[in-house]
């Protein structure tokens, strides 16, 4: 009898328990920082697309979109976390510091940061995806659908993310295609499609028929279309946008991570992390290939979709030289995370200058 | 029946008035907006407007974001009263913040109580030396001071990315666009714990009071003014209009760069792409809500900054999109413009008693 009663009272604490902690997964509240509108069709709508992933599981989300990186971005990320969210994701890499500064005053919040390195406090991860990966592909396209062996690129801010960019896009053209040129716009912006439409059409006048982007809206690949030469889209599928240009897109897929984070905040299993995710773990996702590219080409780049996804082909296998012809990657070497973190050089073969 | 008059002199009272009349009318406005929008208007409208004001740190945010377009909106009064117009403080404020930045980050890791005047000092300097463009090219060269004053906020802005791209970048920042963050020093005190409010604060305030000055009790205050009424007058009374010129675009100058030190070394700490949500266009309405008059601008800059706060809370609470705060402000300045006709001419109701 008394076994009886202690085995049930054990159990009913158990249950009592784990009801608890079911109600508490429940109620978990994701918060999402945006900088630009949802309706961009780039950056801030996959992450959206994101957002609404963590929805679709059961979480309840909020998003406060257009979040200037001023002195704003501390005081919209001060009142997300007064106002009862477990889990807030800042999506641009200027919100680095107040993500830190709000982290510490609220150690029972747990804080994402994309795209940025400064994890201060023990309640700030940070995650970003190998979008080079993404472009090792565009790279291998453009240099074999190109006919004037120019290649233009509508590049944002001299930063690594984007050198990197280039540079792995340059390289997988170089190798299908050894007289490619690639050609860099710098818009100096992220999202102004007036800016980005008059870049691509720069490099449009200078012979390019194939351009790439390393900014947000679909300005470029709707110039191309009007231009008659090829684009691919940037974020999310830009197709649409664009359907003779668009050759295939990079997407950017947030949804996965997003769950998978708020479900460990749900579970107390949350703990720091630094992730930066490719292709391999579905974080970098390429679109469907256009038909107008030859069929050989698509089973090409499916090939070396499912070998950069299981690491048998790096975007950045030696040899590597800079534009002076300087050894930068030996043969048979790989590009370490340390080197692609603080890639501020050109590879050879892009034309041009890093602005300084 | 009702019949529009002409007056015979604009009415000073409706001159203070409709800038009430004006929020009263984008109250309504933004109302019937979310209304349309399938939300309930007086619930936005509360979460708009109380909310986030509400409790202590609301409300020094509230002071925090209203100091800046205080500030700058009354350096550009001195414009404005005086038929210069000046819309390029946006740039003035980004440029003020650069040369302050890069005396702060002259200071990188050194102490001393006399690091932050000479830093303040620095970003008045460089607002004064941007505004002093349009200034001196309206007065020798006759040149439009609205096309230049606007074109140079956006060569600023280049500027300003240049160097946090560039020269100023932070060397262990991984080439990432911003700079190092400012020694203590340089930066302004907070005025209490916990809260983000500091002492920039008292530089509009000390701006409100000597500007309140100027206008009504100097010299310059009444060039300014017979200026603003008619050009040919202020050039019969015989009063020197370039030495004016210059020095009301130097005064607005000096405000929009202090306007950028108090966030470079208030509630940023360094200098990146992103330093001011456009408060140097925002400051443009909050001068013409606040009538032009110092104490007009505080009310002015306290009701334009809650549109910024509101807009927030509204998205957060309600998923109201937080671009309604930039509608609010566009409505303000719309409803005071329309409603300025009432300077002019009254409504008269005719009673039809025969």
């Amino acid at each position: 009898m008394h076994k009886f009663l202690i085995r049930s009272f054990v159990s009913s604490l158990v249950l009592l328990f784990s009801l608890t902690v079911a109600a508490v997964a429940k109620d978990v509240k994701a918060a999402f920082v945006y900088i630009g509108p949802t309706g961009d069709h780039g950056w801030t709508y996959q992450h959206d697309v994101g957002r609404k992933a963590v929805e679709a599981a059961g979480f309840k989300t909020t998003y406060v979109e257009g979040v200037p990186e001023s002195a704003d971005a501390e005081r919209v990320l001060r009142q997300l976390a007064n106002s009862g969210h477990d889990v807030i994701f800042t999506t641009s890499f200027g919100y680095m510091n107040p993500t830190n500064k709000v982290a510490k005053e609220f150690p029972n919040v747990k804080f994402e940061h994309a795209t940025g390195y400064k994890r201060e406090h023990p309640n700030v991860s940070t995650y970003a995806a190998r979008f080079y990966e993404g472009r090792t592909i565009l790279g291998t396209i453009a240099g074999t659908m190109t006919k004037s062996n120019v290649i233009g690129y509508v590049a944002s801010f001299p930063i690594p993310e984007v050198i990197r960019g280039i540079n792995s896009f340059t390289l997988a053209a170089q190798k299908v295609n050894p007289n490619i040129k690639t050609k860099i716009v710098w818009a100096f912006t992220w999202y102004d499609p007036g800016k980005e439409a008059e870049a691509a059409k720069a490099l449009i006048d200078q012979g390019a028929d194939v351009i790439a982007q390393h900014t947000d809206s679909t300005a470029i690949v709707q110039m191309a279309e009007k231009a008659g030469v090829y684009a691919f889209g940037q974020a999310s599928n830009m197709d649409k946008f664009a359907p003779k240009a668009v050759l295939t897109s990079v997407e950017n897929n947030w949804g996965p991570y997003y769950v998978d984070r708020v479900k460990a905040v749900a579970n107390g299993t949350w703990s720091q992390k630094d992730t930066w995710h490719g292709i391999g773990d579905g974080m970098v996702v390429i679109s469907d290939l256009d038909s107008q590219m030859p069929a050989d080409l698509r089973s090409k780049v499916k090939k070396l979709q499912a070998d950069l996804a299981s690491g048998k082909v790096h975007s950045f296998t030696g040899p590597i030289y800079d534009q002076k012809g300087n050894l930068m990657v030996a043969e048979g070497k790989t590009a370490d995370d340390g080197m692609l973190a603080g890639m501020m050089t050109y590879v050879k073969g892009v034309e041009g200058d890093i602005p300084k | 029946m009702i019949k529009i008059v002409k007056r015979d002199q604009p009415s000073r009272a409706i001159f203070f008035f409709t800038p009430v009349l004006a929020i009263f009318l984008t109250l309504v406005a933004g109302g019937l907006i979310f209304f349309i929008l399938g939300f309930k208007p007086f619930e936005a409208l509360k979460f708009f407007f109380i909310v986030p004001i509400a409790d202590k740190y609301g409300f020094s945010e509230l002071l925090l974001k209203a100091t800046p377009l205080c500030l700058i909106a009354i350096g550009l009064s001195f414009c404005f009263k005086s038929n210069n117009w000046n819309i390029g403080a946006e740039g003035q404020l980004t440029f003020g913040a650069i040369v302050s930045g890069g005396v702060a980050l002259l200071f990188y890791e050194q102490e001393g109580f006399y690091i932050l005047p000479i830093v303040i000092l620095a970003g008045a300097i460089g607002g004064m030396l941007y505004a002093s463009i349009p200034a001196i090219l309206k007065t020798y060269f006759n040149t439009n001071e609205i096309l230049v004053s606007l074109m140079l906020v956006y060569v600023s802005k280049l500027i300003l990315d240049y160097l946090v791209v560039g020269p100023w970048s932070n060397p262990e920042g991984f080439n990432f666009p911003e700079t190092r963050q400012f020694s203590d020093s340089a930066k302004l005190p907070l005025l209490f714990e916990g809260l983000r409010i500091h002492a920039g604060i008292f530089l509009a305030l000390a701006a409100v009071v000597i500007s309140w000055f100027v206008f009504y009790k100097t010299y310059l205050g009444f060039q300014m003014k017979v200026s603003g009424f008619s050009l040919k007058t202020a050039r019969y009374a015989g009063y020197k209009g370039k030495k004016m010129i210059i020095l009301v675009f130097l005064i607005s100058g000096a405000c929009a760069g202090l306007a950028g030190v108090g966030e470079i070394t208030g509630p940023i700490g360094q200098l990146h792409r992103e330093i001011s949500p456009d408060y140097g266009f925002t400051a443009i309405i909050v001068a013409f809500l606040g009538r032009l008059h110092p104490v007009g601008i505080i009310f002015a800059s306290l009701v334009v900054a809650i549109t910024y706060l509101g807009a927030e809370t509204a998205q957060i609470f309600m998923q109201i999109p937080k671009y309604t705060g930039q509608v609010f402000q566009g409505m303000i300045l719309f409803f005071l413009l329309a409603s300025d006709y009432l300077l002019f001419f009254k409504i008269k109701f005719i009673g039809s008693k025969k």
